[in-house]
């Protein structure tokens, strides 16, 4: 059962088109990245899913409601971490806490106590004596207190330190044993890597690209390293490869996936004494959309 | 080290140019245009020698008056004009410098800013001092622009010159106080108090000398220095000398403070808040009333504060009536024959209740900064819906509006009741009179609400309207202003209880306009996109 279904939704500020008709589809149970650059339309989307905006067409489907109209009845189930966290500057992180868990309709007090001692927060000071970063852990404990069967997060880890990113992840992975769906925005690669099962990338408001990270890594190239024992010669007329460097017994360069036989069969001619390759991260993955789209992607 | 505080100065200058050009620009020209009207409205109200005598004397003899707007010096339409414009521009451009210093100090400070500004070439010293200087700056242009205007309309130049300075001396002295209260607390909202509140104590102790025996009282407000500067009557032009002095000593104060202090923290140490919320806070509405009942704590004891003067002087103002029959023409258009004391609530309740509708309109525009700050997204994003959220804001506007007008009457009904020995009597009556204004500044936070809702860009056209409504019934007081302009404001439509018929029909007929504004307003928010 899809959990967010969102077909060909378009959204436009005047003339500016932030959304071009976009397709996600996030199943129950899964965690879900949705990653692109700043400015690419993630907090669009979101804010969309809220019903916080209003859309200019398209259908959108939350929980198997209207995100606009159902709202109010739809919130009650599900929870959130705005990009961009504004806290109320005179209340304390512990009141921000409980009530904005109150208004969802209730949390656990043992698990905020636990969120607390875990990211090391001290809910009597005032807002806005908080770092940013602190200020992104009342919202993250805010979220994390309710049952819900929806967490939607933009860029929740924002201003955390490596220490609570990491702290961060472990709850994610809780949320997920027991069945919560987690849409997760981000640009930071490393944690959706860890994160994620499925991922979009959105860029300019379409998206580019939808997949387990194992298919989208299938599209794209791999890194070699390559040492042999007699000069390389002639690799550069391969089809698939790029970006070579040769250095007589040592060459560089990545190769798209249905090349890589090929590839290796040629280079053991040359004798092969050292090789390293390695997968494309998800940074090689949004690198080259993000070329694609300005059309020099192929060197 | 120490120059290097100031540095960016100039181009923190120049930002704040940049800000706030549009509104420093009608900052600077309303107070010669008001200047100019006021001139015009005497001369057109007063056209003869004798006409002019007996204005000045039937005044004079007011207390109500005097406590408002202080004595007249000098017995001629341009004493007039100093003394009428000056009592109200000093006390407009006292708080408008204030705010704007706050604003370009404590407020930046609050939000961060100066973290990213004081990490680049900018001295720690800078944002005050270029706060400091565009607002003496626009002072200078305000006195320059109010001593030309009259100057030009045939005013003597010397008089016009000590008027236009004396009301820049007031605003640049609450420049300076702002300076100093912006070093004290880590809040801008705080620091904004405090200046205000040191002009509302300035405000009656000015007040409290010009119709009592303690003359000597007026000598503590910079309000009282100003009109003992006394324009068109052989001005004192050494009282400057106290201006420059206080301004030099707050200023040297205020940056003294600031290079004492950490970025962002004020002198006063905020203390520690609760760890969990109390029970009760698990409604839009409770939150509305935990972010905002400490500012209507605040407003509700000034408006006590104001009460309880008011009730005073409407006493002494009934003593004095009382030993000078000549005046009954004056107590006519005042109060009829229902008495002094009831025409001076009326008339003090005409200034008060535009005071309550600015609370109306700061308490309904809160949303706004709500929206702008993007806080209402984590509270829309649970179980709350747009309509109670919005509720819970026109709910404060009006209980709060409720308390505002009920911490005025009721201190203001008990005083003069104790003094004349008739509590029961004259309690209601007072508490009464103020309280059939609720429905008309329900109007003024309507217009808020439907702007609100449907063009959340134009929400400031609710303060232009309000300040359409004051000159309305400011030029209405000396120009026979029309019937039919008058009734655009609907203070105006409000039965004055205490010197007229009651009658419920204007009552319905505001509530009414002021539900449809609020649900046109409701149903726009409902339907447009957040942020």
């Amino acid at each position: 059962m899809s959990v967010i279904e969102i077909h060909n939704l378009t959204k436009r500020y005047g003339k500016h088109v932030a959304l071009d008709g976009i397709d996600l589809e996030v199943e129950q149970g899964e965690v879900f990245g949705f990653i692109g650059p700043n400015g690419a339309g993630k907090t669009t989307t979101l804010r969309i899913l809220l019903g916080l905006l209003r859309k200019n067409a398209g259908e959108v489907t939350l929980l198997g409601g209207d995100p606009w109209r159902d709202a109010v009845a739809l919130h009650r189930r599900l929870a959130y971490v705005p990009g961009d966290v504004n806290l109320w500057p005179y209340l304390s992180g512990g009141e921000v806490i409980d009530l904005l868990a109150r208004l969802r309709g209730g949390f656990d007090q043992s698990r905020r106590d636990e969120l607390l001692k875990r990211f090391k927060l001290d809910p009597t000071r005032k807002c806005r004596t908080y770092s940013k970063g602190n200020q992104q852990k009342v919202a993250l404990i805010a979220a994390l207190v309710s049952n819900v069967e929806l967490l939607i997060l933009d860029e929740p880890t924002l201003g955390l330190d490596p220490l609570m990113e990491a702290i961060f992840r472990e709850c994610v992975t809780k949320v997920k044993q027991v069945g919560t769906t987690v849409l997760l925005s981000s640009h930071i690669l490393a944690e959706v890597e860890a994160l994620c099962d499925r991922i979009s990338i959105i860029n300019e408001g379409k998206i580019v690209e939808t997949g387990t990270l194992a298919e989208l890594r299938h599209l794209t190239r791999t890194t070699v390293s390559v040492k042999t024992r007699r000069p390389i010669t002639g690799l550069a007329r391969l089809p698939g490869v790029y970006s070579l460097t040769v250095d007589g017994t040592h060459a560089r360069f990545s190769v798209d996936a249905e090349a890589i036989n090929r590839v290796m069969r040629y280079l053991v001619q040359f004798d092969v004494r050292a090789l390293t390759s390695a997968p494309p991260t998800l940074e090689d993955l949004f690198l080259r959309y993000y070329k694609l789209h300005e059309g020099d992607a192929t060197q | 080290m120490k120059l290097n505080a100031y540095t960016g100065t100039a181009a923190l200058f120049r930002l704040i140019l940049r800000r706030d050009w549009l509104v420093l620009l009608v900052c600077v020209i309303l107070p010669a245009l008001l200047a100019v009207a006021t001139a015009a409205a005497f001369i057109q109200l007063l056209p003869s020698a004798a006409s002019l005598e007996a204005f000045v004397f039937d005044t004079a003899n007011i207390p109500a008056e005097m406590a408002l707007l202080g004595r007249i010096y000098a017995p001629t339409i341009a004493g007039l004009t100093a003394w009428r414009w000056s009592a109200y521009s000093a006390v407009l451009v006292g708080l408008g410098s204030a705010l704007f210093v706050v604003r370009h100090t404590r407020t930046q400070e609050e939000a961060g800013r100066f973290e990213l500004l004081d990490a680049t070439v900018v001295g720690r010293q800078a944002a005050l001092s270029a706060s400091l200087l565009v607002a003496f700056g626009a002072n200078v242009v305000i006195a320059a622009l109010v001593a030309g205007g009259l100057i030009v309309y045939g005013f003597p130049a010397a008089g016009s010159v000590a008027l236009g300075l004396s009301v820049a001396a007031v605003g640049a002295t609450f420049a300076a106080i702002a300076g100093v209260a912006a070093q004290l607390t880590e809040s801008a909202g705080t620091a904004k108090g405090i200046a205000v509140a040191i002009l509302g104590i300035g405000y009656l102790l000015r007040a409290a000398s010009d119709i009592g025996e303690h003359n000597e009282l007026s000598w503590l407000s910079p309000l009282g220095w100003m009109q003992q500067i006394r324009p068109y009557a052989d001005e004192r032009w050494w009282i400057f000398i106290l201006f420059i002095g206080a301004i030099t000593i707050l200023t040297v104060t205020g940056f003294a403070l600031s290079s004492r202090r950490d970025v962002g923290s004020g002198l006063v140490r905020p203390r520690p808040g609760p760890a969990s919320a109390a029970p009760s806070l698990r409604s839009p509405a409770a939150l509305v009333w935990r972010l905002h009942r400490r500012s209507l704590l605040a407003w509700a004891i000034g408006f006590a504060a104001f009460g309880v003067v008011t009730g005073d002087l409407a006493k002494a103002g009934a003593d004095q009536f009382a030993a000078s029959p000549q005046l009954t023409s004056l107590l006519a258009r005042l109060g009829g024959s229902s008495g002094v004391s009831d025409g001076f609530f009326t008339l003090a309740l005409t200034i008060v209740v535009e005071i309550a509708a600015v609370y109306a309109i700061v308490t309904m525009l809160q949303m706004q900064a709500e929206e702008k700050e993007a806080r209402i997204d984590p509270v829309l994003a649970t179980a709350v819906g747009r309509l109670r959220w919005a509720g819970s804001y026109l709910l404060l506007a009006a209980v709060g509006t409720t308390v505002v007008l009920a911490a005025f009457s009721v201190p203001a009904g008990l005083t003069y009741g104790l003094s004349i020995g008739n509590v029961g009597y004259e309690l209601p009556r007072v508490f009464a009179a103020a309280i059939v204004y609720l429905p008309a500044i329900l109007v003024m936070a309507g217009i808020a609400m439907a702007l609100y809702g449907l063009v959340p860009k134009l929400t400031f056209v609710s303060w232009g309207a309000l300040l359409g409504i004051i000159v309305i019934e400011l030029l209405g007081e000396i120009f026979q202003v029309s019937q039919s302009i008058q009734n655009i404001s609907p203070f105006t439509h409000v039965p004055k209880v205490l010197v007229s018929e009651f009658s419920a029909t204007p009552l319905i007929l505001l509530v009414a306009v002021a539900l449809a504004l609020i649900i046109t307003g409701l149903i726009g928010f409902q339907r447009r996109s957040i942020g």
